[in-house]
């Protein structure tokens, strides 16, 4: 009889050893004569249990993690054998950390082969682009109106009225962007799904063409990015090959096809407009709006740009129906929002559950705290634009409001946990110094501001005349806030002003009023 | 190199062929047919020659009908792009936020110690090429690295170490 055995190829599985798992199973299990079928997935999203090795039996998918290359011999003998092994996890579906979660987008990810458009579609996959063919635009575009669904990217715009804008919208060619610049660090969700369940974006992708009337793609995904490179080109020629994209979207009369292109370590490129230019094969700096993309985007034509997660949302809200999606959520956070936790933390991966939780409650609870056991001091929320929460703030519901009330926000939904060792002031800085290393210099506050702010906090650091400094600045912060043209000089502030608010003794100073920063 | 692979391929190769500007030109002249073409070929350039030429500004703005300014803007905007060739080898090691929580600076001053340059530089006989990346997406598995276009997670100096030494001259 043939085992069955399950093995992520997922970027960060491969990082830790997974391939190196999967060459000792093909030799050993030859070796010991027990026939193998080993199917490579993408990841559950349980990365401290990578590289994770299911083993299908009567009862569903059992887990065994993590497994490193030297445990294979004796997990064989177990697969054999009992099944007892001592890092047999259950039940994957058991498994508490995975129970938890509400897996609308994700629901695949980890469970399917992601080069199969056939194990795509035996599992739900194609469902929602068939109910955009039989209910046409105009209720597709409604339905992803009704559904709350939020830019994914951290902006958090109503991605239902950016549609209608570009569905109502006149010229010969509209396109559909994909942003898969996903640049932000304790971020990798998008890198996940690409890698785990591709077809998912193509789908999404579709759709959107559909109910737009745009009739090309593009999917812009970061260089350092190389296995999500592959799959979606893999993915791509499949879905063509299959009729999903070509001249007649799955025999219907819409045409829709699409392209991979690949960045080439810009930052910025996650900026909508900067990500145009780098597209249209000019420097990736920031257009000034209006125009919107929406009226005038790649290339001058009317063109939905969205994060990869809005348009992997998109299948599931036209397939379940928008209430489905709307009936979770938080306050005008609708649906779900794959929370990705990372950096020092001992329950590391993707949690993807309705909005709401709370900080504390996905630090301390589901990230189980810190990996290197001392205490959490700080945990940086949305990416190097994003606050620096210290644990008065875990209460703080997981929502776009609820953050940006307290100064912070959600980004793309990247949780990067620190504990005691770390120096806020340095945090402060490595802000500002990545900001001066990635600003496009379009603009001036940007451009200029992030490089004073080094110095001035260089100049904090090294206790020179303290007090002045601080408020040096608070008040730079509050000119690159205001006066800059794009999120990385307007929020660049966040993790500086978050730093020496709440952990003003990193500064070298008692407290300080940030009344200034508001 | 078909065009597909081409207009998608990351350049993450460190080494390549001598420049040939009739090599060059069969690159460009198979994907300048292409919306927006300038990236995908300037990567397929670097994936061939291992960076871009200065030879290759002129080919590329001439065949796209751009100036020189604008192509030598391109590649001078993009971290990527590399004006000279790199080390035999390249490792990119994590320098942002969930890296840094778990030691990423420490490993940073170990790899330069261990190869006696600085971030950014590469070494006096060719071998190795340092350089930082901002986010490889193992922000759960930190802190990490790409060594000539492979990943690894999990790292300590330990294995930092071992994995330098076991670069090839």
């Amino acid at each position: 009889m043939t085992v069955q055995i399950f093995l992520s190829r997922d970027a960060a599985s491969v990082a830790v050893g997974a391939d190196d798992v999967a060459a000792v199973l093909a030799r050993e299990a030859e070796r010991r004569g027990i026939a193998i079928e080993l199917i490579r997935t993408g990841s559950r999203g349980l990365c401290w249990l990578e590289p994770l090795v299911e083993v299908a039996t009567p009862a569903g998918r059992v887990a065994y993690g993590p497994v490193s290359a030297a445990d294979v011999a004796s997990l064989l003998d177990s697969i054999a054998g009992s099944g007892d092994h001592p890092l047999r996890q259950g039940l994957t579906a058991e498994i508490p950390w995975l129970k938890r979660q509400t897996r609308f987008t994700f629901a695949r990810c980890g469970v399917i082969d992601p080069r199969s458009i056939d194990d795509y579609r035996s599992h739900g996959g194609l469902v929602g682009l068939e109910a955009a063919l039989s209910i046409g635009p105009e209720a597709v575009l409604d339905r992803v109106v009704q559904s709350g669904l939020r830019g994914r990217g951290g902006a958090g715009f109503p991605t239902g009225i950016k549609w209608k804008t570009v569905a109502q919208a006149a010229g010969p060619q509209k396109y559909i962007v994909c942003n898969a610049d996903e640049g932000d660090s304790g971020t990798f969700a998008d890198r996940m799904l690409m890698e785990g369940d591709p077809f998912l974006l193509i789908e999404g992708m579709a759709i959107a063409g559909i109910a737009v009337g745009a009739t090309r793609g593009f999917i812009y995904i970061r260089s350092e990015y190389p296995h999500a490179i592959a799959a979606l080109n893999a993915a791509t020629a499949s879905a063509r090959r299959a009729g999903v994209l070509g001249q007649s979207v799955a025999g219907s009369k819409y045409a829709f096809d699409l392209e991979v292109r690949v960045g080439a370590g810009a930052y910025v490129c996650g900026e909508e407009t900067a990500l145009l230019e780098s597209l249209e094969g000019r420097r990736g700096q920031v257009r000034a709006k209006p125009p919107l993309p929406a009226h005038r985007g790649l290339f001058g034509a009317p063109t939905v740009i969205n994060n990869m997660l809005s348009l992997a949302a998109i299948p599931f809200i036209i397939a379940e129906g928008p209430k489905a999606y709307a009936d979770v959520g938080f306050g005008r956070s609708r649906g779900t929002m794959p929370i990705q936790i990372a950096g020092n933390v001992k329950h590391g991966g993707l949690f993807e559950a309705a909005f709401g939780l709370t900080l504390g409650e996905i630090v301390d609870d589901i990230g189980g705290g810190t990996l290197s056991g001392r205490p959490v001091r700080a945990v940086q929320v949305g990416g190097p634009l994003g606050a620096y929460f210290p644990r008065q703030l875990f209460d703080t519901p997981f929502d776009y409001e609820a953050f940006a009330a307290r100064d912070g926000l959600i980004g793309h939904g990247g949780v990067v946990v620190f504990d005691d060792r770390v120096d806020m002031a340095a945090q402060a800085r490595f802000a500002l110094e990545f900001c001066a290393i990635e600003s496009c210099g379009k603009c001036t506050p940007c451009r200029i501001g992030s490089t004073r702010g080094v110095e001035t906090v260089d100049r904090i650091r090294g206790r020179h005349d303290v007090t002045a400094n601080v408020a040096l600045l608070q008040d730079l912060c509050q000119t690159m806030k205001l006066g800059s043209l794009c999120a990385l000089g307007g929020f660049t502030p966040y993790p500086v002003m978050s730093a020496l608010k709440y952990f003003p003794e990193d500064f070298g100073v008692a407290a300080v009023h940030s009344d200034a920063a508001e | 190199m078909d065009v597909v692979d081409a207009r998608t391929a990351a350049s993450h190769r460190s080494q390549g062929e001598r420049w040939d500007e009739a090599r060059a030109l069969e690159i460009i002249t198979e994907i300048k047919a292409l919306d927006g073409a300038t990236l995908p070929i300037l990567h397929a350039l670097q994936e061939a020659f291992g960076y871009v030429p200065e030879e290759a500004v002129a080919l590329v703005a001439a065949q796209l009908n751009l100036s020189r300014a604008d192509v030598y803007g391109v590649i001078s905007f993009y971290h990527d792009f590399r004006r000279h060739p790199a080390g035999r080898h390249v490792v990119k090691l994590c320098g942002a936020e969930a890296c840094q929580s778990m030691g990423g600076a420490e490993l940073a001053s170990c790899a330069e110690r261990k190869l006696g340059i600085r971030m950014g530089e590469t070494t006096a006989d060719g071998r190795v090429t340092l350089e930082p990346v901002y986010c490889l997406g193992l922000c759960a598995v930190a802190p990490s690295a790409m060594v000539d276009g492979k990943l690894v997670g999990r790292l300590d100096e330990t294995s930092v170490e071992t994995l330098l030494a076991g670069l090839e001259a």
